[in-house]
Order: structure tokens, then C-alpha cells, then sequence
């Protein structure tokens, strides 16, 4: 039996585009996403960054057709999808759960979609994609008697092999050890290049996301905070949750005390802050400003004071952590708090120790100044995001906890 | 879930049994002992009585004797009252499962947001077993009365004809038959159901599968260890019942069971032998229906 409606077949010649128009998805009681705008363009590998309940998960599912906008539109290749269902859509996902079917053997399941669809070469087709993530030789297997990096390879091979327009990919590699990831992200890079797919990776981990996506877009409490390509994003946060949450900034708030024509100074409590003017998104008033651990320098005594280089101390090592290719210090500056510094260890023996007296500095051209003020820790609340369709009641918990703190 | 514990190739990963343990014989000594003395004996009994032959001096009196043909004449005498029994019971398995699989599915499924409207239908679904189930029967028998309201309505709107009534009829018993085994159908269907991860239905309907190909591609494979259950749970004692069928009941004679003639048998014409053949045939034909009825759906993996 074939469904009308069901997309019947020959495959999507390329990769379609993702437009979302306005898109706002309420749960009763809380809302899951507010006004999103979100454009991708076909072929690209885009990745939607944030952490577990700040409705990434509910925008895939979105796409998908698992659920229904409150408001807005789904428009893939064009084509407005947004009254249609699931079934009827050009998209496939790779659950983060990988939901195969335990009845059914392995090639059954990669072999399901394209049956479906009533595509006559099914089963070789669907072998051809097992072999694409190396797993033929369990073709006849049931999911249970695979591992769990194995079935996840299984459920990427059974998305891939229907050739979406969009593959859409919900943690796919959460759940295997780092070797494994590695091979998938690389194997994943092959397909896509390969048969130009349109990918969004919904991921909380931003070295995977910055690692394969072309662009990223960091999600926090149902909006897009930030968009652009990973080095972008990393070297010019525009909010203190985008500084935080891709890798680590210092950050430092005060008053804009002067400016001029390329750059401002910010006291911050005391200490001036240089930041040049292009790399800040605001230019009066209190603001936040910030700097990537890595470009800050340590020095065993006062720096001269040179135009270019924002110096700040001295502080104490509180903290001195070595990770083989750097060594991470915790310095604590009175008025300021703690300053991470990264430090390249290029050197044999360790140049500071827990209880040194040292003083930073780094060059004004890596500072940047931030839209909107840091607050607490934007990156504390974290939980298991292991159920997608669960994730709804959990985000719910959440917001509720949070209200009850407020 | 029950796939998880009989895929066939892991054997070599289980833990491997030690064939031979005193504990294990000792424990299982109990239920050897209930299974001789409340199984063994009387079917042993049952199968001596089968092959009686009355005494030649005493009527009424029967001596152990090696009289096979008690099952040649019982087969011819009561062969259309069998045949009626496995229509009945396969009938009432059928509408059975056409009612209680969307009950379960209901329950199961649709209510699992609701964790206390579930358990709510579920006491429903149980409900009626705190009733005798005599009592219950014998309620419809008043429903469905000549004097009652169905027929009165039936009646007046010309369905039923003068002079004819509900109960006594084929429908009465087969409805009857269907009521009492509802629970028995939809309770391991629920429970197959209620453990289905959802998340499944939408990787099926991702994959192109609509509403109804996901059902029939998904649900109903994963739910099939669960309509085993049902319907043989169903079937089995639908097809030996002898309550509904029965003249004080909603029966008729036009609609004896087998279950209706061992009793009469047994209990009325004192034919033991008789009856003890008639109720050795009942378990033989069940006995061989289930067996190829578990190896026909392939589905043995599953109980």
C-alpha cells in the first residue's frame, strides 16, 4: 500500500533550503520558541548550538512535523510545508534515541523509508548505505544485537539513504565514545560533501558543533542569539551567553568612560578597558566587555604600559591546571575575580605557580564588547536531554523552578 | 521488552545454566507434586472414564473396559455442537479483538499523558470481574429479555418480528461470549501497547510511513506478542464455556456448545463416558489449534 501523499520516487537532486518564518511554538503553560526567523541555505552543514531545554530540539521536531507551530512558517525549497505532516515531508532525522525498529532486521530498517516511497531497488540501495557506515555485515541483524555506536550508525544510514532535501540530526553522535565521534563527524563531512544534503545538527557540544558545521547558530530560551561561522562566533561574541557558552571569556563590566574615533575605554572597577569600536556592539553606558583565556598573556611583573594592550593587576594563581598542550590558570585579581588564562606550553618547565603574583595584559585588537550584560552563570543549568518527546514536560520543570527562584 | 530477551544469535553471550542443581530440583519439587496430583490424575482419570463401557449387570454403571468407539459416537453425535462451539468462540475471539484493541490502544496509547485517566480506564476495563460473572450474564439475559428494553425498542421499530426474541439466538451468545472475554483480550494488548516507545510511530511516520502504514508496519508487529495473548485467552475458554450458551442464560437448544453437552453429559444423563471423551477431544483440538496457531504467526519468540 502506497499513500498519495507520500512523496514517491526518485530522490531530492540536491540539498533544499530551510526557510523559518516567524516561528513560535507554545506548550501549555510555557513557550518552547518565540518569533524565530531562521534561514538555511541548501547544501550547508548548519548547526543549532544551546543547551538542553532552550528549544533546539522543539525546532527540529518542528521541521520535522512532529510537532505544530503555534504561529509562522515552514518553508523547505520554497515550498511551504507547514500544513503538511511528517510523512508527507522531504526531511528525514536521525533520532537521538536512533528509534529503530526492534521488529525488523537491520536492512528492513534502512530499506523502510525507501519502501515507503515505493522505490523499486530498495534493498540494494539500502545495502549501499550500510556500507557507506561500514555495517553490512550486520545487514541481517536485529537492532538489539548491535552496539549502541552501531545502531546510531544504523539510524544515520537509514535517514541518508532516503536523500532528504534536509537531514535533520538530533545528537546523533551523543552517544558514542570520542574515537567513534570522530570517525562519524569525518564520515558525516564525506556524505554531505558527497551527496550535497542540506544538514542541521542539533547539538549542545560546541566543539562539535564548530568542528563540522559551516554555520552555527547559538540558541538560548527559544531565540537565536548569535549566527555566523564558527571562528566568527568564537572570536566576536555579541552576548554574554554566546562568550560563555562557546568555550570561555573573561568578562568585565563598567562604565564607557571615553571613546574616540576607533576605539572606547570601560572602567571597569578601576582597571581601563580598551576595546576597539568595530568589535563592540554597544558605545555608551554601562557595558560588558570580554576576552578570549587563550589571548591573554601572563607576566611575573608590571608590564610597561604600552598603547595596545590592556594590563590588568596584579592578581594571584589560584589555580594552575595542565592539559599537555596548555596549561589553564585561575588568577584572582581583587576588584575583578577570576581570570582564566590559557598558555600555550611552549616552554619546558612551568612558568607560574599557585601563589605567584603575576599581572595580565592582552592586545585591545582581541577584546570585544558585548550587547547585553553578563549575568550569573548562563551555562549552569544543565540536564540530560536524552528524551526528545519528553523534552516539552522537562523545559516545563525548568522554567517553573526558575520562576519559583525569581 | 520481550525482543530484548529472545533475539535468537546472543545466546553465546547468556550466561550459561548449570544443567544439573539439587536446589533447583528441590525447588521446583512443589510444583511437580501440584502438577501430578491436580493434573496428572485426573486427566488420567478423565482418559480411564473416556474409555468405559456400561456394566452389563448394573444400568447406569460403567466398568473400565478399552471402548475407543465412546469417541467415534460422540464425534458423530455431537459433531454440529462442536462446530458451533469453534465458530462461537472464533466469532466472539473476533469481535473481541475488534473492541478490545482499540480499548487497549486508547488506554494504552492516547491516555499515557494521563497517568490517572489511564488507571481510571483500566479499573473500568477490570471493573466487571468484581461482579460474578453468572450475575453479569444473567443481567443481559434481563437487558436483552422479551420484556425488556431492547427488545421493546426492537420491537417497535420492527427489527424484531412478533414472537421472536433476542436471547436464545446465535447473536445473544456470540454478544455474550464477547462481553465476558473483553478484559482477557484487552489487558495483554494494553500491556504490550503501554510499553511501545512512541518514538518509534514518529520515526515511522519521518520515514514517509502514514498514520495507517505506520500502524500496520509498526504498532502491529510490536503489539503482536500482546493479540497472541488475547486471543488465546479468548478463544480457549470461549470455546469451552457453557454459560452463555446455556438455557438459563442467553442460549437456546439451537445454540448448545460442546461446553453445554459435557455438562449435560456429566451432570444429567450421568454418560461419564461420554462426557470424559467429549472433554479429552475439546482439549485435543485446542491443544493443536494453539500450536498452529503460535507457529503459523512465527511470533513463539514472543511469548
Amino acid at each position: 500500500m502506497t499513500n498519495n501523499d507520500v512523496p514517491q520516487g526518485g530522490f531530492a537532486e540536491a540539498g533544499a533550503d530551510l526557510e523559518l518564518v516567524g516561528i513560535t511554538k507554545r506548550f501549555p503553560g510555557f513557550t518552547a520558541i518565540e518569533e524565530l526567523d531562521l534561514t538555511i541555505p541548501a547544501g550547508s552543514f548548519f548547526a543549532l548550538l544551546g543547551p538542553s531545554g532552550c528549544g533546539k530540539t522543539t525546532t527540529l521536531r518542528l521541521i520535522a512535523g512532529l510537532e505544530e507551530p503555534t504561529a509562522g512558517r515552514i518553508l523547505i525549497g520554497g515550498k511551504d510545508v507547514t500544513a503538511t505532516k511528517a510523512y508527507q515531508r522531504p526531511v528525514n532525522t536521525v533520532f537521538q534515541s536512533y528509534a529503530l525498529f526492534p521488529h525488523m532486521t537491520i536492512l528492513e530498517n534502512v530499506a523502510f523509508g525507501l519502501k515507503r516511497r515505493g522505490i523499486k531497488n530498495a534493498d540494494p540501495l539500502a545495502h549501499e548505505a550500510l556500507r557507506l557506515v561500514e555495517l553490512d555485515h550486520v545487514a541481517g541483524r536485529k537492532p538489539t544485537q548491535l552496539s549502541g555506536g552501531q545502531q546510531q550508525r544504523v539510524a544515520l544510514a537509514r535517514a541518508v539513504v532516503n536523500r532528504p532535501a534536509l537531514l535533520l540530526l538530533d545528537e546523533p553522535l551523543g552517544a558514542l565514545d570520542l574515537k567513534l565521534r570522530r570517525q562519524m563527524q569525518v564520515e558525516l563531512k564525506d556524505i554531505q560533501s558527497e551527496v550535497g544534503l542540506t544538514f542541521l545538527h542539533v547539538t549542545h557540544d560546541q566543539e562539535e558543533a564548530m568542528t563540522m558545521a559551516d554555520t552555527v547558530a547559538v540558541m538560548n530560551k527559544g531565540r537565536i542569539e548569535q549566527m555566523g561561522a564558527p571562528q566568527e562566533l568564537y572570536e566576536l561574541p555579541h552576548t554574554a551567553f554566546v562568550a560563555k557558552f562557546l568555550g570561555q571569556s573573561n568578562l568585565f563590566s563598567g562604565d564607557v568612560v571615553s571613546s574616540s574615533s576607533t576605539s572606547m575605554v570601560v572602567d571597569a572597577a578601576g582597571t581601563k578597558i580598551e576595546v576597539p569600536l568595530a568589535r563592540a556592539q554597544r558605545h555608551s553606558g554601562h557595558v560588558t566587555v570580554g576576552v578570549r583565556p587563550e589571548k591573554v598573556s601572563l607576566h611575573d611583573s608590571e608590564p610597561k604600559a604600552a598603547s595596545g594592550r590592556n594590563v590588568i593587576g596584579p592578581g594571584r594563581v589560584t589555580d594552575v591546571s595542565f592539559s599537555g598542550v596548555s596549561t589553564q590558570y585561575e588568577v584572582t585579581v581583587p576588584q575583578h575575580g577570576a581570570i582564566t588564562v590559557f598558555v600555550q606550553n611552549t616552554s619546558i618547565s612551568s612558568l607560574h605557580r599557585d601563589g605567584d603574583s603575576v599581572w595580565l595584559s592582552w592586545s585591545v585588537d582581541h577584546a570585544f564588547g558585548l550587547a547585553d550584560e553578563a549575568e550569573g552563570e548562563p551555562v549552569s543549568r544543565f540536564h540530560a536531554d536524552l528524551d526528545t518527546s519528553m523534552i516539552a514536560v522537562q523545559s516545563r520543570k525548568d522554567l517553573e523552578a526558575e520562576l519559583e527562584e525569581a | 521488552m520481550a525482543f530484548t530477551a529472545f533475539s535468537s544469535s546472543t545466546a553465546a553471550a547468556e550466561p550459561v545454566v548449570r544443567r544439573k542443581s539439587r536446589v533447583a530440583l528441590f525447588l521446583l519439587l512443589p510444583g511437580i507434586f501440584y502438577l501430578i496430583l491436580f493434573f496428572v490424575t485426573p486427566l488420567i482419570s478423565l482418559i480411564i472414564t473416556s474409555l468405559q463401557a456400561p456394566d452389563p449387570l448394573i444400568f447406569g454403571q460403567f466398568v473400565n473396559a478399552f471402548n475407543w468407539q465412546n469417541y467415534a459416537i460422540v464425534i458423530e453425535t455431537y459433531g454440529e455442537q462442536a462446530v458451533r462451539s469453534a465458530g462461537y468462540a472464533a466469532l466472539a475471539t473476533f469481535f473481541a479483538l475488534l473492541i478490545g484493541f482499540p480499548l487497549a490502544y486508547f488506554i494504552g496509547i492516547t491516555l499515557r499523558p494521563y497517568p490517572l485517566l489511564q488507571s481510571l480506564a483500566l479499573v473500568l476495563v477490570i471493573a466487571p470481574f468484581f461482579i460474578s460473572f453468572l450475575l453479569r450474564t444473567l443481567a443481559w439475559k434481563q437487558i436483552f429479555s422479551t420484556e425488556g428494553p431492547v427488545s421493546g425498542i426492537l420491537s417497535s421499530i420492527g427489527i424484531l418480528g412478533p414472537g421472536e426474541s433476542i436471547t436464545g439466538t446465535t447473536f445473544s451468545v456470540v454478544f455474550g461470549l464477547t462481553y465476558n472475554f473483553i478484559p482477557f483480550m484487552t489487558l495483554p494488548i494494553y500491556a504490550t501497547l503501554v510499553s511501545l516507545d512512541l518514538r518509534l510511530l514518529e520515526a515511522g511516520n519521518d520515514l514517509y510511513g502514514s498514520p495507517a502504514t505506520t500502524f500496520r508496519t509498526v504498532t502491529l508487529p510490536l503489539s503482536a506478542a500482546g493479540v497472541m495473548s488475547g486471543t488465546l485467552l479468548t478463544f480457549i475458554p470461549a470455546a469451552g464455556d457453557y454459560i452463555n450458551a446455556s438455557r438459563e442464560f442467553l442460549g437456546s437448544a439451537d445454540t448448545t456448545m460442546i461446553g453445554n453437552v459435557i455438562e449435560t453429559n456429566f451432570l444429567v444423563l450421568q454418560n461419564f463416558p461420554a462426557a470424559a471423551a467429549l472433554s479429552l477431544l475439546l482439549m485435543g483440538f485446542i491443544l493443536v489449534l494453539v500450536a498452529v496457531y503460535v507457529k503459523r504467526s512465527g511470533t513463539e519468540e514472543l511469548l
